[in-house]
């Protein structure tokens, strides 16, 4: 047997994964796809987010509160490995609104899920004057925001690169340009690529994005994910505009400001259109009317892996002990949780995480 | 929002020899350029510039004037300082004009949008100081500006040209440095019929590099190891020659080894490029007459692969024939009868190319720089980091790009690409094709949030 | 010829000159001429420096490329090479920190 695990997905899901499963001293290897596959760890917006998740779920609040929590410390750990600086800043997050009504309507859906959270759910409302004392920059059209102390963000890309330069440094192959397009059991399981190469393993962990809807079913899992395009804009590098991000505007470490992002139903079409990018930079400069003035330098869409109620998929397949699916669409606020959780999730041991409200029967026909 | 028949975008050679033809026709032309006057990089400012130095800039320029006088007629609408910064396969192109966006959708589009100079990545060459020898000659042709201590380096026939119109300005380089050696131009008479044709040009480049030796221009040839000096500035290039160490001080450093295509637009839609290794680069493949694999986009010119001013015109002529009969405005044996003669003029001009390419190659030092040199200018991300990328997995350039910022500055990849790609090629004994090329996605230039928002009406009625 | 400055210009423009001001320091420019190449043979050495390093930048390609004469004109990143000179242009150098830690 090649590795105890092997994890189908060089993402951050992916990475997050065997990054614990390494600090546990566990045998793995890590295949990842080519240059343009559908990378959502390429595309993201780098939040580190609890607002407006869960809502109709608190199970899902509690599992993101669990990986915020987590995350400077994990944060740390890879950075003391590797030397790079994740910029990870947890100060706060603000959800901005144009209409009153709007902002009412979502507070009353958050004050719901404080009473459901026995109050662990520590965010304000911040009127146009209070909001301009936080953030000066605001535009006059912003009605009000709200506050979340327990938002943050993080550069996602220099965490795809440390995960990436960590899990080598301990040892675990990432092997790149490995397309699994085959997986069966033999008798431990069986990975085939599409350059030919097998690989085997006594476990293996589906974490290929939206690379697990064809994949998934192989060993029995639903896997009803669906591709859901996010287009995102970022400009120049520009001197310091804004304190806090905002789930749609958000300034990352390097200067540039980083604008997003579409909900758009186009199946595996991830390119970007004049139509949303516009509507995307006519609503920023609302929030930031100094915006207008910065140039954007790139643009991009990227596909999102929800599933039907957008939460996340954790499963062991029934008919093929030893695989399992993960899955979800916020795979850099999770990391935290990936990482220093779902070992013991996976091996089944008396502190793993209670996941079973995320597995596919909640998917089932009734 | 503005409709025309054909969209072109880029006022070169390609572009006007493309909206002339395509008005004759009776089609409706729209003309887009980010200059502000017509005629490319090549014929820049041609109108204004011949008049008053054409003696300096010599025939090969001024040849370009007939072509901007001929966009001036019924049927063509001109639109310069037009930024294009979008173009989907519909015809929909969404371009800022003065700070106003505008939208307009044509029922073909031209994608004329020419050459860059090959990036020349050596030590010191992001230092004030050093610029292409494109530039010099743009400087010299629109504003009549000639850099008083200059050494040019590289390889190629723009070099004589560029020296020999320096040296009639009467401020004559310092010295040519070239990275050619005899053995390329041996293995370039291979190209028989090539060197035929090759013979005038080399002629005509004898004549430029006579001019030059005259003026008491030094000359080098096979340099290698060579580096710009300088802290704040450009003080010296040096290099080796024959065995030998050179520094020669100087305030302008002028780097060029060849052309290579602009493939930013055609990228942006997906037209399929392939590594030519003749040339050294990525090339899209249009069918003869300009065709890519959407129906309503065209490509004609350098963008296409390097031929040349000429070329590119012929080339822009086929592509408004071939609009011209797709639209019904004119038969296919009308066509065919106008296009013959423009093919076989096409196929006599670039006979020369292979012996060209094979006499000036690309200078080596550039094309696999030291770990510490920077290859993107904007990031400033060096060839040893893309080698690090490449340890890490990165099979291609856009996740060495994830990894490390390489191509996302405001250039967007424009003079890093080939670098990052060749780098990871080598790196991980792959080929070009296989290591691909950084996904090119709009807005294709940078473009302000304000302007992006204000077309947002215009492109929503749009539908 | 003023050997001071690294450029020869072969038909000096002496009547259209106009006042633009660049990093607080004013030149009397030609009407009309490309910004870049104005202030190149004005003598104007570095035009910014990188947000990355602070390194010196000055144009380079001349055809709106390379992204290297980058200036701030009425607030917004401009190429220098693809601005023509007009009266009373106020130029700055494009802010030199980017990184939003430098400067908060």
């Amino acid at each position: 047997m090649q590795a105890e695990y092997a994890i189908i997905g060089g993402g951050v899901v992916g990475l997050s994964i065997a990054w614990g499963l390494l600090k546990k001293g566990r045998k793995i290897i890590v295949l990842d796809g080519g240059d343009t596959a559908f990378r959502a760890s390429r595309g993201n917006f780098g939040l580190v987010w609890v607002q407006g998740k869960g809502l109709t779920q608190p199970a899902y609040t509690r599992w993101t509160q669990h990986s915020a929590t987590a995350w400077p410390t994990f944060a740390a750990r890879i950075s003391e490995a590797t030397g790079h600086d994740l910029a990870l800043r947890q100060d706060g997050g603000f959800d901005y609104h144009l209409s009153e009504e709007e902002l009412e309507n979502k507070v009353k859906s958050y004050e719901k899920l404080r009473e459901e959270l026995n109050g662990n759910y520590p965010f304000e409302v911040l009127g146009p004057a209070d909001l301009k004392r936080e953030e000066p920059n605001i535009g006059p059209a912003v009605a009000g925001a709200i506050l979340h102390r327990q938002d943050g963000h993080v550069n996602p890309l220099r965490l795809l690169r440390a995960l990436s330069d960590d899990v080598r440094r301990m040892g675990g192959p990432v092997l790149t340009g490995k397309q699994v397009t085959d997986v069966d059991k033999p008798s431990g399981f069986r990975l085939t690529c599409a350059d030919g190469s097998v690989f085997e393993s006594e476990k293996v962990i589906f974490s290929a994005g939206l690379g697990g809807i064809e994949l998934g079913p192989k060993m029995g899992f639903r896997a009803p994910m669906r591709p859901q395009r996010g287009q995102v804009l970022i400009t120049e590098k520009l001197p310091k505009l804004m304190n806090r991000p905002s789930g749609i505007i958000r300034q990352v470490d390097e200067g540039g400001v980083q604008i997003g992002n579409s909900k758009e139903e186009v199946g595996y079409d991830d390119g970007v259109t004049t139509d949303t990018i516009t509507r995307i930079a006519a609503r920023a400069t609302q929030v930031f009317p100094d915006l207008a003035r910065a140039q954007v330098v790139r643009a991009w869409g990227a596909l999102r892996i929800m599933s039907p109620d957008g939460l996340p998929i954790y499963q062991e397949s029934h008919e093929f002990s030893g695989a399992y699916l993960v899955t979800c669409h916020s795979g850099i606020t999770l990391a935290a949780a990936h990482a220093m959780s779902l070992t013991d999730w996976l091996e089944g041991n008396d502190s793993a995480p209670d996941l079973e409200v995320f597995s596919e029967q909640r998917f089932a026909v009734s | 929002m503005k409709t025309a028949d054909l969209i072109v975008i880029g006022a070169g050679p390609a572009g006007m020899a493309a909206a002339s033809t395509a008005a004759d026709a009776g089609l409706s032309v729209l003309l887009l350029d980010e200059q502000p006057r017509a005629g490319g990089q090549i014929y820049r400012d041609v109108k204004r510039a011949a008049t008053v130095r054409g003696h300096i800039l010599g025939q090969d320029f001024t040849e370009g004037l007939p072509l901007v006088e001929g966009i001036e007629k019924q049927g063509i609408t001109q639109v310069f300082g037009a930024t294009v910064w979008s173009i989907d396969a519909t015809g929909k192109v969404a371009c800022s004009v003065n700070g106003q966006g505008i939208v307009a959708r044509g029922l073909r589009v031209l994608l004329a949008t020419g050459a860059l100079e090959r990036p020349m990545p050596i030590p010191g060459w992001t230092l004030p100081g050093v610029m292409t020898a494109g530039a010099a000659q743009i400087l010299l042709k629109q504003s009549g500006l000639v850099p008083k201590r200059a050494v040019l380096a590289g390889s190629g026939p723009l070099l004589y040209l560029i020296a020999a119109q320096m040296v009639r300005a009467g401020v004559p380089p310092l010295a040519l440095v070239e990275t050619q050696v005899r053995g390329d131009f041996i293995a370039a008479l291979r190209h028989s019929v090539g060197a035929l044709r090759g013979w005038r040009y080399l002629l005509k480049g004898l004549k430029m590099l006579r001019e030059t030796e005259r003026a008491g221009v030094l000359r080098y040839r096979g340099a290698t190891g060579i580096a710009v000096e300088g802290e704040r500035q450009a003080k010296a290039l040096t290099f080796t020659a024959s065995g030998q160490s050179h520094r020669i001080a100087c305030d302008t450093v002028l780097l060029h080894h060849g052309v290579v295509p602009n493939t930013q637009a055609a990228r942006s839609l997906g037209v399929d490029h392939v590594w030519s290794d003749r040339q050294a680069c990525f090339v899209p493949r249009p069918d003869q007459w300009g065709g890519t694999g959407h129906d309503r986009i065209l490509i004609a010119g350098d963008g296409a692969g390097i031929g040349g001013a000429r070329v590119a015109e012929i080339a822009g002529r086929l592509a408004a024939l071939r609009v011209a009969t797709d639209l019904g405005r004119m038969t296919g044996p009308e066509r065919d009868a106008q296009a013959a003669p423009l093919f076989r003029q096409r196929n006599r001009e670039l006979a020369v190319r292979p012996f060209l390419d094979t006499a000036y190659p690309p200078y080596t030092g550039a094309l696999s720089p030291d770990d510490g040199t920077i290859v993107c200018r904007c990031e400033e991300v060096t060839a040893g980091d893309i080698r690090r990328f490449a340890r890490l997995g990165c099979k291609g350039p856009n996740q060495a790009k994830a990894f490390g910022r390489a191509g996302m500055g405001p250039c967007q990849g424009r003079y890093c690409g080939l670098a990052v790609s060749s780098l990871l090629a080598q790196e991980n004994d792959a080929t070009h094709d296989g290591t691909g090329y950084f996904r090119v996605r709009p807005p294709l230039k940078p473009v302000t949030l304000g302007e992006l928002a204000a077309t947002e009406d215009q492109t929503g009625r749009a539908g | 010829m003023n050997n001071a400055l690294p450029f020869h210009d072969l038909s000096p423009d002496t009547a259209s000159l106009v006042n633009v001001r660049f990093d607080g320091t004013e030149y009397a420019l030609p009407e009309g001429a490309n910004l870049a190449a104005a202030l190149l043979a004005a003598g104007v050495t570095v035009f910014r420096t990188t947000p990355t390093s602070q390194a010196p930048r000055a144009p380079y390609c001349m055809m709106g490329a390379c992204y290297d004469c980058l200036v701030k004109i009425d607030g917004t990143t401009r190429q220098a090479c693809m601005t023509e000179v007009r009266k009373g242009l106020i130029v700055e150098r494009a802010h030199t920190a980017g990184g939003v830690d430098e400067n908060g």
